[in-house]
């Protein structure tokens, strides 16, 4: 992958991030204005001081005019962006390669979905009108083929690796019991996780991220404007996006144990930002829980553990809030719900919140210090075999 | 010489105990067992089926005709044999018609096939309504049968001319349906059979007079009919000696409605030797007798999905499983939006693989890719694509999931990543199994399957289904290894 990276060029000076919940009585303006207004805020700015928005849904809405009208900007460019579930990261991507084109001085991503408007259960996509032979499995389903791919590829017991993968839940609805702004505030044991009856595979209803409403934004400048903004920016190290051509799904090599286009936006991501041991390195990563599995494999993907090891790590508390490498300390997904646009901005949120020491004294992880000053997000979307993969690294210190 | 030069039927999976209807129903039901097509068949899918069946075993030249019997179709106003026309990959020459109405339909279409040109297939399908606790429900079944007509070959010679035919033609009200209705009205049984067993008397008789045969030439008589009372009467009056009269497979099959006709001589030809006379006696809005004698090259054949086989295999269903499939038990869908309806044109663009599940093959790299797609993985040239049918190809279960939120006409769906022998992967929806059959390693064979309706339309494409052993049990690559 030719990619340069625009390490240090760019810098997040303003954030914000709506509680995530199942706001049935917020629409999406309100989202939009309480995630904006914060970030802002954050920033010193008002609305007319940004020069350009990009704002991240999914299917809440079309066009950049969605945030135009509810924010009443007034005669500047607003880019509506899409790359499924990776959507907000998307945002945040774009906004950033403007400032570090010199095109704009200020820009505003903000991420946003209204999921709890349509009647029914779960994420539904838009239907596109097709021939009918597309299948027609939910997300869970297509991560549930993970589970058994993994116990046979590493031999496994099918049992031991379901608790483990029960583990996983259990260790991020810990970190999201403590998170004010978390949809699910409650701590659930494996045994409790493990007695869910079977949604999709093995998987149980709480080996599923909830769906949640929430929206979430950051301002971003010029590295060298940072300070004009805040004491303490986060500076974009890396920025990685792959789509993958669906190869996966027809591909015979293809073994439902990996995700190759997050090992590969990890490799990119890991070169444009410098970083050659990620789980030394990094302070925390934020991932794509969207489903048990998933978590997992990203262990290995992301280059936390080596192949066949992550569910010996995960076992041994790697990544709790207190272990060698906290992964999800927010909660994830799984705590927060997927409010589809804004996923990708609500792990920055966390990003930037434990990084600048301000996530409070119940929540600040202790791995951040001098020397150790890098946060990972990593966004999803799609399946297994088809998939949008973003990876973004960032942190509080400059190199050089 | 012209006469049938293939033929072979489909029976669905499943069996229904008609034991287990009376205690639902209040009563009706009796003994023995009936198919029962799964929630994801149609008329059109069986007789997708029982032609790929017959065409696996012909040899000759492609049908130039495709003439589709049933007297439930999907559609009204459009011709369903398209749909068979382009699963089974006719020529884009030959014409696709339905036959429609009811069962004597079949018979005529099959005499009018025998007494035309060119090659015809002529299949026939039924998936018969009936209330629950109903004589129909009970003795009725769904299935189909096809039959190949033309001049004999080298290639496809000739398994049964027709000898000698007749007719009778009588109008009176037996049964009936307006279309819609869930059932079928029948008047009081004995008046039909005061009317029936006349006719087939005459037509019996008028058929042999043209064939030049006596009655005691004759070596298989087959009978079908919507009045299993009146069929029964007609076969005592013919006086037909021990062991002609063939079985009506009622006790096992029950009646396939417009598919019982070529169900019957599809099971007598496939049973008899060279030089057997055969009759087929359709008693059905009139009477008609064909008579066929089979050839030589009815010697030794082996189909590759005889009657008897598929008599023998298949599985229970339970008889609330049944209504809810028929839409006679309403249960409470999924809280997900239903499916949306297929888009005609992206369909139409789509046709050889929704339709012919044809894939296609990368020239350079042989890269089997399903859909086919212009631009290859692995990055070769656009466009340096050939086509590859993949409908005939086995495959092995790599890693498989049960989906229990997932919309389905029956849930939980059975899901499963299959690879198929000779290349060629395709994450496919599993049908005529239980969730709990399917593992990594189970063989599979695709089938042709309406996916769900939506707006009125059938959504149809295909699905893997467990190959299975003469015991029913589910074939495992390492089953046969094992050998």
């Amino acid at each position: 992958m030719g990619s340069h990276g625009i390490r240090d060029r760019v810098a997040v000076v303003g954030m914000g991030c709506t509680p995530f919940a199942e706001h049935f009585d917020k629409g999406l303006d309100d989202l939009i204005v309480e995630a904006t207004t914060d970030a802002l805020g954050a920033a010193g700015i008002e609305r007319s001081d940004a020069d350009a928005w990009w704002l991240g849904t999914a299917q809440s809405g079309m066009s950049g005019i969605v945030l135009a009208k509810a924010l009443q900007l007034d005669g500047v460019p607003v880019t509506r962006v899409e790359n499924m579930c990776a959507t907000g990261s998307e945002a945040l991507r774009q906004a950033a390669y403007a400032v570090a084109s010199g095109a704009y001085d200020l820009a505003v991503a903000v991420g946003v979905e209204k999921v709890k408007d349509s009647g029914y259960q779960g994420l539904n996509a838009f239907p596109i009108p097709t021939d009918g032979t597309n299948r027609t499995l939910t997300a869970a389903a297509m991560f549930s083929m993970v589970l058994p791919a993994y116990a046979e590829r590493y031999g496994v017991e099918p049992d031991v690796l379901r608790r483990v993968a029960a583990r996983i839940a259990s260790k991020n609805h810990a970190n999201g019991a403590r998170n004010p702004k978390a949809q699910f505030r409650k701590e659930m044991s494996v045994d409790a996780i493990c007695a869910m009856p079977a949604v999709a595979g093995q998987l149980g209803v709480f080996d599923c991220a909830g769906v949640a409403d929430g929206a979430a934004a950051a301002v971003v400048c010029r590295a060298e404007d940072a300070h004009r903004y805040t004491d303490s920016p986060l500076y974009v190290k890396a920025l990685s996006l792959v789509a993958g051509n669906g190869s996966g799904l027809i591909d015979p090599t293809y073994d439902y144990t990996t995700f190759r286009e997050i090992e590969a936006a990890g490799r990119d991501a890991y070169a444009q930002a410098g970083v050659t041991d990620p789980r030394a390195e990094l302070a925390l990563a934020e991932v794509h829980d969207c489903f048990t599995p998933t978590e997992l494999v990203l262990m290995e993907d992301l280059g936390f553990s080596a192949r066949g090891q992550a569910w010996k790590d995960c076992d041994a508390g790697v990544f709790d809030h207190d272990g060698e490498l906290p992964v999800n300390p927010d909660g994830g997904l799984k705590s927060f719900g997927h409010p589809v646009g804004a996923s990708g901005l609500r792990m920055l949120y966390e990003v930037w919140l434990q990084l600048r020491g301000e996530a409070g004294p119940d929540r600040q992880i202790a791995t951040v210090g001098p020397g150790r000053s890098l946060g990972l997000t990593h966004n999803l979307g799609g399946y297994p075999g088809e998939m949008v993969s973003f990876v973004g690294i960032f942190g509080t210190e400059t190199s050089g | 010489m012209r006469g049938i030069l293939a033929l072979g039927a489909h029976l669905p999976h499943r069996r229904l105990d008609r034991t287990t209807i009376a205690a639902v129903a209040g009563g009706g039901g009796g003994k023995g067992t009936r198919t029962v097509a799964g929630y994801d068949e149609d008329a059109t899918t069986l007789a997708v089926e029982a032609g790929r069946t017959t065409l696996r075993d012909h040899a000759g030249p492609a049908p130039d005709a495709l003439w589709f019997c049933t007297a439930t179709p999907t559609y009204l106003d459009k011709t369903n044999a398209a749909a068979v026309h382009a699963a089974l990959r006719l020529p884009d020459e030959a014409v696709a018609a339905d036959f429609g109405g009811a069962a004597r339909s079949t018979v005529a279409a099959l005499r009018a096939a025998l007494g035309g040109a060119g090659t015809t297939m002529v299949v026939a399908a039924d998936v018969r309504p009936g209330l629950p606790g109903s004589p129909d429900e009970s003795a009725g079944s769904d299935a189909a049968a096809a039959v190949v007509v033309g001049e004999g070959g080298d290639d496809a010679p000739v398994l049964a001319e027709l000898i000698g035919a007749a007719s009778r033609t009588e109008e009176f009200l037996d049964r009936w349906r307006t279309p819609g209705d869930a059932r079928t009205r029948q008047w009081e049984e004995r008046f039909g059979e005061t009317r029936y067993v006349p006719l087939g008397r005459a037509a019996f008789a008028a058929a042999l007079d043209a064939a030049g045969l006596d009655a005691d030439a004759v070596d298989t008589v087959v009978i079908a009919s919507p009045h299993a009372r009146a069929a029964r009467s007609t076969a005592r009056a013919l006086k037909l000696a021990d062991g002609v009269l063939a079985d009506d497979l009622g006790a096992t099959v029950g009646n396939p409605g417009a598919a019982q006709a070529l169900l019957l001589l599809t099971a007598a030809v496939e049973a008899a030797a060279p030089g057997r006379v055969i009759v087929l006696l359709s008693l059905a809005d009139g009477a008609d007798a064909l008579v066929f004698r089979t050839t030589d090259a009815a010697a030794g054949r082996e189909p590759v999905r005889p009657v008897a086989a598929q008599v023998a295999a298949g599985a229970p269903i339970p008889y609330p499983t049944y209504l809810r499939w028929r839409g006679l038990l309403a249960t409470e869908p999924p809280r997900r939006p239903e499916p949306a309806r297929p888009s005609a044109s992206a369909a139409g663009r789509s046709e050889d693989w929704k339709f012919g599940f044809v894939a296609s093959a990368d020239r350079s790299s042989g890269v089997v890719h399903m859909p086919p797609a212009r631009a290859p993985m692995g990055g070769g040239p656009i466009d340096d694509m050939e086509a590859r049918p993949m409908a005939d190809a086995v495959g092995t279960v790599v890693t498989s999931t049960i989906d229990r939120l997932a919309y389905s006409p029956s849930p939980p769906i059975v899901f499963a990543v299959v690879d198929f022998d000779g290349g060629g992967r395709l994450p496919v929806e599993l049908t005529d199994c239980d969730a709990g059959e399917i593992g990594i390693g189970t063989r599979v064979e695709m089938t042709f399957r309406r996916l769900f309706t939506a707006d009125g339309i059938a959504n149809y494409f295909w699905k893997a289904r467990p190959q299975r052993d003469a015991a029913g049990a589910v074939v495992t690559t390492a089953a046969e290894a094992a050998g």
